[in-house]
């Protein structure tokens, strides 16, 4: 009987306010119900984990087997004899090009486009198959990106394989998933404050740029940083419209690169030092691999570090 | 139908029909309402009060899938020939029932729409800012934190923020859709005696569910029931034994249903 487990703290004289203590007890199913509770929150935390677990493992083995090369010679010299040595400093340079100038390309292009697509647009038949292309090509294979530049920059702009096309044809990658992301962050913001605004008689872009855009531009900039990692990590795209094998420029300059000229990429030169070029030591292939993925972890920490701004600053 | 003596025609409705895909939400509604008066709208929900005065700032546009008919004039003019819609919308304030702090503080939520009329001289928008605050009944709360965010006031004081901002771009008319609905009866009352004396300068339409507020502040009142306007009158026929219709008189004493 649960009413043995009630302390008898109450008066004796009055039995009948016992009753509505029976809740605070625990029964047969209210504890089966903590169990499971217990095991949910115990498989979630597990999964939680296991996610964590191989990120962890990688930068940890990547760091150890990299760690006789790391220095800062590493970064500022050109590979040499071969690729058998010397630093990454013309793929590494490289990288840093492309990222900017696709970045400076796509980056205003998608987020006024989705400023037109979500604040101005109406919904018609050309809005929809706008938004309808944009979800499409946001899930468009990098090597199809490629073929498309090749077609478009390399050849019909005549860019040539360079610095230009590529970062170009990166852009185009990125620009479909900066639109979807700068229009989620946009969406974020609640409708009754645009109205409330043009009730007041302000305009569309009075009120995009007084409230809409205030308030959604810490995730839109998030969303624009994550594509530098998604820029800087893809091989695909770069491969035919202008990383090369191999090009040596001037150490320590950072002007080296013309916008026409063929380049060395860091995600390029990771897959050829591993796959094209006999006896490489192990540790110039780590400390490639561990300066591109530390780019890329240092560009998401940034993100994150801005949505928790973002988070804390919120107004609403 | 009623008139009062010496008044002119502020907002003529004529023939006003509005359709949601379709699907009426006003069927061929006309009156007048007078400059200077307060003119009291009830009735139920989904009668197409708030349709009624989104077609005179034309926010009705902003549904998608909402076709009017027949005209709306303000002081002569149809509103559909004006091209500067945001000119039109300036000119008349809306508070609509559920509370709207932008995400600005509670000074710049005030000084929002008159930073967009192009006001920028910082004297005149602190003694506007503080002006609208003491019409809404907000400003002995708020002047000591007028820096801190609109949106973390608690909801009726939102609701008066609102109203602030209603009144903050001087407007000639006033649209209140039961503004009341959040705040609390001494501060309504308040409220209410401020918008008698904003009377002698504004022009107020007050959709209302509370009939006794339509009783104490309007002059006439405006009966609207099932998307049609039943009756409008001086309220001291459509608050007596008998209104013009036998419905007004049912809706008024709750013998409705």
């Amino acid at each position: 009987m649960p009413t043995d487990t009630v302390p008898s703290s109450t008066s004796p004289d009055s039995p009948e306010i016992i009753e509505p203590k029976l809740m605070f007890t625990a029964t047969e199913q209210s504890r089966k119900k903590q169990l499971t509770e217990n095991i949910a929150r115990c498989i979630f935390f597990v999964m939680t984990l296991l996610m964590i677990l191989p990120l962890v493992l990688i930068v940890v083995y990547l760091f150890v087997k990299a760690a006789p090369i790391l220095s800062p010679e590493f970064f500022f010299m050109n590979p040499e004899k071969g690729m058998r040595a010397g630093g990454i400093w013309a793929p590494l340079l490289g990288t840093i090009y492309i990222v900017i100038i696709s970045l400076l390309v796509s980056a205003p292009v998608g987020v006024l486009a989705a400023v037109y697509l979500n604040e101005y647009a109406r919904e018609s038949w050309f809005t929809r198959i706008i938004n309808l292309a944009v979800v499409n090509l946001a899930g468009v294979p990098s090597i199809v990106h490629a073929l498309f530049g090749v077609g478009a920059f390399v050849y019909f702009a005549r860019m040539g394989r360079s610095v230009l096309a590529a970062s170009l044809t990166l852009a185009i990658m990125t620009l479909p998933v900066i639109i979807a992301s700068t229009k989620e962050a946009l969406g974020a913001v609640p409708m009754a404050f645009r109205e409330a605004c043009w009730n007041t008689g302000a305009t569309r872009w009075q009120t995009i740029r007084g409230i809409v855009l205030p308030n959604s531009i810490s995730g839109i900039l998030t969303g624009v940083i994550l594509q530098v990692s998604r820029a800087a990590g893809e091989t695909a795209p770069i491969m035919f419209t202008g990383a090369v094998f191999f090009k040596a420029i001037s150490e320590g300059d950072v002007l080296a690169y013309g916008l026409f000229d063929r380049f060395m990429a860091l995600s390029m030169h990771l897959y050829q030092l591993s796959t094209q070029v006999p006896g490489v030591p192990d540790a110039l292939e780590y400390g490639t691999a561990i300066v591109l993925l530390g780019t890329v972890l240092m560009v998401n920490a940034l993100a994150i570090v801005l949505r928790v701004y973002l988070r804390s600053r919120k107004r609403w | 139908m009623a008139k009062i003596s010496n008044s002119t025609k502020k907002i003529e409705i004529a023939d006003l029909t509005v359709r949601y895909d379709g699907v009426e939400a006003l069927k061929g509604i006309s009156f007048d309402i007078y400059e200077n008066e307060i003119l009291g709208i009830i009735g139920p929900a989904q009668s197409g009060k708030t349709t009624l005065l989104k077609t005179i700032n034309r926010t009705i546009e902003l549904e998608p899938n909402a076709q009017v008919s027949g005209s709306v004039k303000i002081d002569g003019t149809d509103v559909k020939s004006i091209k500067n819609v945001n000119q039109l919308r300036r000119r008349i304030g809306m508070v609509f029932p559920l509370p709207v702090g932008l995400p600005l503080s509670i000074y710049d939520n005030v000084a929002f729409a008159p930073r967009t009329a192009g006001i920028r001289k910082r004297s005149e928008l602190d003694e506007l800012v503080e002006r609208c605050l003491q019409q809404a009944a907000l400003w002995d709360e708020v002047k000591d934190r007028l820096k801190s965010l609109g949106t973390k006031l608690s909801g009726g004081q939102q609701q008066r923020l609102t109203i602030a901002r209603a009144l903050s771009h001087q407007p000639e008319i006033l649209c209140l859709d039961e503004f009341s609905i959040a705040i609390d009866p001494v501060t309504t009352m308040r409220i209410e005696d401020i918008l008698k004396e904003l009377r002698s300068q504004i022009t107020i339409i007050l959709v209302t569910n509370l009939i006794q507020q339509a009783r104490r502040l309007a002059g006439r009142t405006a009966f609207i029931f099932e998307n049609e306007l039943i009756e409008i009158n001086n309220n001291d026929i459509i608050f007596s034994d008998s209104p013009a219709n036998r419905l007004t008189y049912d809706y008024v004493n709750g013998n409705f249903g």
